[in-house]
């Protein structure tokens, strides 16, 4: 089946077929025949048939659908959006959140809770951040109204806990620091455009 | 030749009879054990699917795991069921089905070799009890197996018990018509109740055997035995999409297992008639012992190829099958075969 039938939802211009059904006997004579017809058609052994030849493919032929699971996982779609990742700057390291807030409020589920404080330099400095998977209904709004790109949804779907509200601290999303290479980016608002570096301009401090 | 075989036999001996006991007893309740390993991975493989795999290799210490989680569950009785025959229900089913072993011959004769110690030199039969009504006595065995559903669904003080012990009822005891009328055409040929004089009269190779002088005999046979054995087309006592299990619903642990046991020592049975009585038994060119397993083997296959690839039929088409269909065809066969025999 290609793409094609799946997009083209106009179900007139298909070509789907009717089976034909026949018409249900109502004599006692035709319901006879049917049953004799349906006896010696041997359609219970095709049923046979197909099971065996399924059993047969898939121990002989490699077509055995079972995934083990914990063992091996299947490839995602990159649009899947799961538990959240805090992201880190590529240049230094440091992580992107500049504690704002918006993500805390635009929750519709209410589930991230923030605490911020001024460090030493006097720069806002995120101390708490919690998100309660408990609660978390995976919208996506915090990561769409991210300023800086820090909150995003990642790829990892194995949620299953032991608590109910089971919560996730800001260090354990956040991008371990010798994984940075590996840190995958995201486009969205916010974003470093493509060709960023041809957009640079010397700043006219020469004046 | 069957005059002087039974002739020359050794003497049947207590020792001989309690070892074969013996031997019935372990070999297919473990087979009855196993089958449920074999019939999740025969499903599962008919769907693509690897079936139990972590519990050892290949996962066949799942029966095992199973044994130990069917005795350890909490043994429930329902509130307002009576408490007593909910007791016994499943150990009727389970011994019922032994039972019937008793008069089937599961493998052929042999006598235990002399440097064994203690039990050297002893014949064991074929049969634990060579009664000369073996298949009357194995059809009334598992006629009388309907009552361990039929109790079990009327002593739980639920619906859907109740429900299942109707259909126990009305299935059990229309496919029995069936059964016996299916395999009165054989008897009528053969002359003789006892599986060993079925087995001795096809024992001139694959052109003796029964089933291509009773072909409609054998098919109406395995239809009523997949009804009797509560096989997946005719699955109507536990039927779990209408009637949640059935008569089992309210059972827990090793009793829910005792029927379970029952089940599968049911299709065993079944399974030896069918190859006795149709297909030639053990004792041919060959090695009998291996021939009759293969058999065996094979219709307990059929029965799970069966379970994977056919639907369950409704209530009333179990019914309409049994007496428009069947019940009728049978009856005719039986006729003709006299017809036949009598010219």
């Amino acid at each position: 089946m290609s793409l094609e039938q799946f997009k083209n939802r106009n179900v007139g211009t298909q070509d789907y077929k009717l089976l034909d059904l026949g018409q249900s006997p109502t004599e006692g004579m035709d319901k006879f025949y049917q049953v004799v017809r349906r006896t010696f058609k041997g359609e219970l052994f095709v049923g046979l048939w197909v099971t065996m030849r399924e059993m047969i493919n898939a121990l002989f032929k490699g077509n055995m659908h079972t995934v083990k699971y914990p063992f091996e996982k299947l490839p995602i779609s990159p649009r899947y959006r799961a538990i959240h990742d805090m992201l880190r700057l590529l240049e230094s390291g440091h992580y992107r959140c500049i504690g704002c807030g918006l993500c805390e409020k635009i929750c519709i589920s209410n589930c991230i809770t923030m605490d911020t404080r001024y460090d030493e330099n006097q720069r806002k400095e995120v101390s708490e951040y919690t998100i309660n998977f408990g609660r978390c209904i995976f919208c996506g709004y915090c990561a769409e109204v991210c300023p800086e790109l820090a909150i995003v949804h990642g790829p990892r779907y194995e949620t299953a806990s032991e608590q109910r509200a089971s919560f996730s601290l800001f260090e354990d999303m956040l991008t371990p620091i010798d994984k940075l290479n590996l840190q995958q980016e995201y486009d969205g608002f916010g974003a470093v455009s493509p060709n960023a570096d041809e957009n640079i301009k010397k700043t006219p401090l020469a004046y | 030749m069957e005059t002087t075989l039974v002739q020359n036999l050794p003497e049947v001996t207590a020792a001989g009879v309690i070892i074969k006991a013996i031997i019935i007893l372990a070999v297919i309740s473990a087979i009855a054990g196993f089958g449920t390993y074999i019939e999740r991975k025969v499903l599962a493989f008919m769907q693509r699917r690897l079936g139990p795999m972590h519990v050892g290799p290949y996962g066949l210490l799942q029966l095992v795991a199973d044994g130990i989680k069917l005795f350890t569950k909490e043994d429930i009785v329902p509130q307002n069921a009576n408490s007593l025959i909910f007791k016994i229900a499943p150990s009727i089913t389970a011994a019922t089905a032994f039972i019937a072993l008793a008069a089937v011959p599961v493998f052929p004769d042999f006598t235990i070799p002399e440097w064994i110690p203690l039990l050297g030199g002893v014949f064991v039969p074929s049969i634990a009890a060579d009664l000369n009504i073996g298949i009357l006595f194995v059809l009334g065995m598992m006629a009388a197996g309907l009552y361990g559903p039929l109790l079990a669904g009327m002593a739980q003080a639920n619906k859907w018990g109740i429900i299942g012990a109707a259909r126990t009822a009305i299935q059990f005891l229309s496919y029995e018509v069936v059964t016996g009328l299916s395999i009165l055409a054989p008897i009528m040929l053969v002359g003789s109740l006892s599986f060993v004089d079925f087995n001795n009269a096809q024992a001139g190779g694959i052109s003796h055997w029964l089933i291509w002088q009773q072909p409609v005999a054998f098919v109406l046979f395995l239809i009523a035995g997949f009804a009797e054995t509560n096989r997946t087309p005719f699955d109507l006592l536990e039927h779990e999409a209408e009637i949640v299990s059935g008569y089992a619903t309210e059972y827990s642990g090793m009793r829910w297992g005792m029927f379970f046991i029952g089940e599968y020592a049911n299709m065993i049975t079944i399974s030896i008639i069918a190859a006795v009585v149709f297909l030639g038994g053990y004792s041919e060119v060959g090695i009998g012992w291996l021939t009759i397993i293969l058999k065996v083997g094979f219709f307990f296959f059929l029965m799970l190829w069966v379970r994977a690839a056919w639907p369950h039929v409704r209530p009333d088409q179990l019914m309409w099958l049994c007496w428009k269909v069947l019940m009728p065809i049978a009856v005719i066969n039986v006729v003709i075969t006299g017809i036949v025999m009598m010219v």
